[in-house]
């Protein structure tokens, strides 16, 4: 049971560290590299508070090995900003549709939302649904999460969204 | 919660990873982990070591080869939802894929697994019965092929021996195939409180061939073959379909859990049969 040296991108930057095999995903991002907005919720692969992005797909970091994400490349909630420092898209959409309350569950919903933007930027409210189902909210009953992804899904396709929060 | 301690390879050839499984007798085969894992992190598994075969290139990827499609085992549900060639052939597949879990699990989450791990709640296995799948195994000594059809002993009791790997899964193309896969679950990302993939091919207005399976109504996945046996050469009509779904719930054998009573589950399980059957009926015909 040897400690494992684990190298591997987190949000462009190259880092290193040691851990055992059985170490979670989401233990080495938030207790080696000290990133700690994956938050672990469940621990049981539902609830999608520790969604990453992990070569370009959404994963639950709890159910990863930190192993099997050698070699990779991850992006977290602390990847999100732009450059200059200012809220990404998703940021953005989520402050200004009142896409949270308490604000757990916000940073897999936003890694999620994420990936599903990448691979269908112009999606229905049901489709938006149907690619965050992996991901639960005790707080907001899920309308303004779908119009916080939709005001960042028309900012990055260039266009003004027109709908208010609930 | 935190899995007891473990070693870990993560070897690069079919061969190595045999080498490995055969080595040690606490070993366990890792594909996308989001059965063993959270079955680790309860205590209910405890692997001495853990063979990861996401590095076996020779595993992945979707082919045609004659007349049927070849799906390496560590192919994940997302790679299946994402390919084409699936699409044409055997859209069955991702009707099913596609009510697994939630997008961060079919990410992950591989053919190979599902069909191996022998657990009844999961979807795959039954639509490889429907289907007539082959499974391609590679083992110390040699490597072999066994029906889907042959291959459920149990509750995670299958035909692999002892040091061996499935490596392939191999459909044959039915062409003007009908298909359904129908499944009831309490919510999204559950497991089927019933479920039933069907396929049918018509002949002159009459059903000339027909697969029912069953996930999650019995110890394994279940082939209803006095069910589908009964609607050959008959027309499609109500009547045939209620019958066929009144002989499958005659093997039904569903366990009592949190989702519902074994009658439940058997009549809602005839329900999907029934329901199924008119799907795959209709875009038969199509």
């Amino acid at each position: 049971m040897a400690a494992v040296h684990i190298k591997l991108k987190i949000n462009g930057q190259a880092v290193e560290g040691l851990c055992e095999p059985r170490t979670l995903l989401v233990h080495f991002i938030r207790d080696n590299l000290g990133l700690t907005g994956a938050h672990i919720g469940c621990e049981t692969t539902h609830c999608g508070a520790c969604t990453v992005d992990l070569d370009g797909k959404s994963v639950k970091s709890c159910t990863v090995l930190a192993v099997q994400a050698q070699g990779s490349s991850i992006s977290t909630i602390e990847g999100m900003a732009n450059a200059d420092g200012t809220l990404g898209a998703l940021q953005e959409g989520f402050r200004q549709m009142h896409g949270l309350q308490c604000g757990f569950c916000t940073p897999g919903m936003i890694m999620r939302a994420h990936r599903l933007l990448q691979e269908n930027p112009n999606p229905t409210d049901d489709e938006v649904r149907f690619g965050i189902s992996g991901n639960l909210c005790r707080c907001t009953g899920y309308q303004n999460i779908v119009k916080a992804i939709q005001h960042a899904a028309a900012k990055l396709r260039g266009e003004e969204y027109r709908e208010a929060a609930e | 919660m935190i899995s007891a301690a473990f070693d870990y390879h993560r070897p690069k050839s079919v061969s190595e990873a045999v080498k490995l499984l055969r080595k040690s007798k606490g070993s366990r085969l890792l594909a996308g982990g989001h059965s063993l894992l959270p079955m680790m992190k309860l205590r209910l598994a405890e692997p001495s070591l853990l063979i990861d075969l996401g590095a076996i290139a020779a595993l992945r990827g979707i082919k045609k080869a004659g007349k049927s499609i070849v799906i390496g085992a560590m192919t994940t549900q997302h790679e299946l939802l994402a390919s084409a060639l699936i699409a044409r052939n055997i859209p069955i597949l991702h009707e099913a894929a596609l009510l697994i879990a939630d997008p961060q699990v079919r990410y992950v989450g591989t053919l190979g697994g599902n069909i191996a791990n022998g657990d009844p709640g999961n979807d795959m296995p039954a639509v490889m019965l429907a289907l007539d799948a082959t499974y391609r195994l590679a083992g110390p000594d040699k490597r072999r092929s066994v029906k889907a059809r042959a291959f459920y002993k149990g509750t995670y009791d299958t035909a692999l021996k002892a040091g061996e790997i499935v490596t392939a899964i191999e459909i044959p193309v039915t062409p003007k195939q009908g298909y359904a896969y129908e499944k009831l679950k309490r919510k999204i990302g559950d497991y089927a409180t019933a479920a039933t993939a069907v396929v049918v091919t018509l002949k002159a207005g009459k059903i000339a061939t027909c697969s029912i399976a069953l996930t999650n109504l019995g110890a394994k996945p279940l082939l209803a073959e006095a069910a589908a046996a009964q609607l050959i050469g008959r027309a499609p009509d109500d009547t045939a379909i209620n019958a066929a779904a009144a002989e499958a719930r005659k093997i039904m054998d569903p366990a009592h859990d949190t989702r519902g009573t074994p009658e439940y589950r058997v009549s809602v399980g005839g329900i999907c049969v029934a329901r199924a059957l008119k799907r795959a009926i209709a875009r038969a015909g199509a």
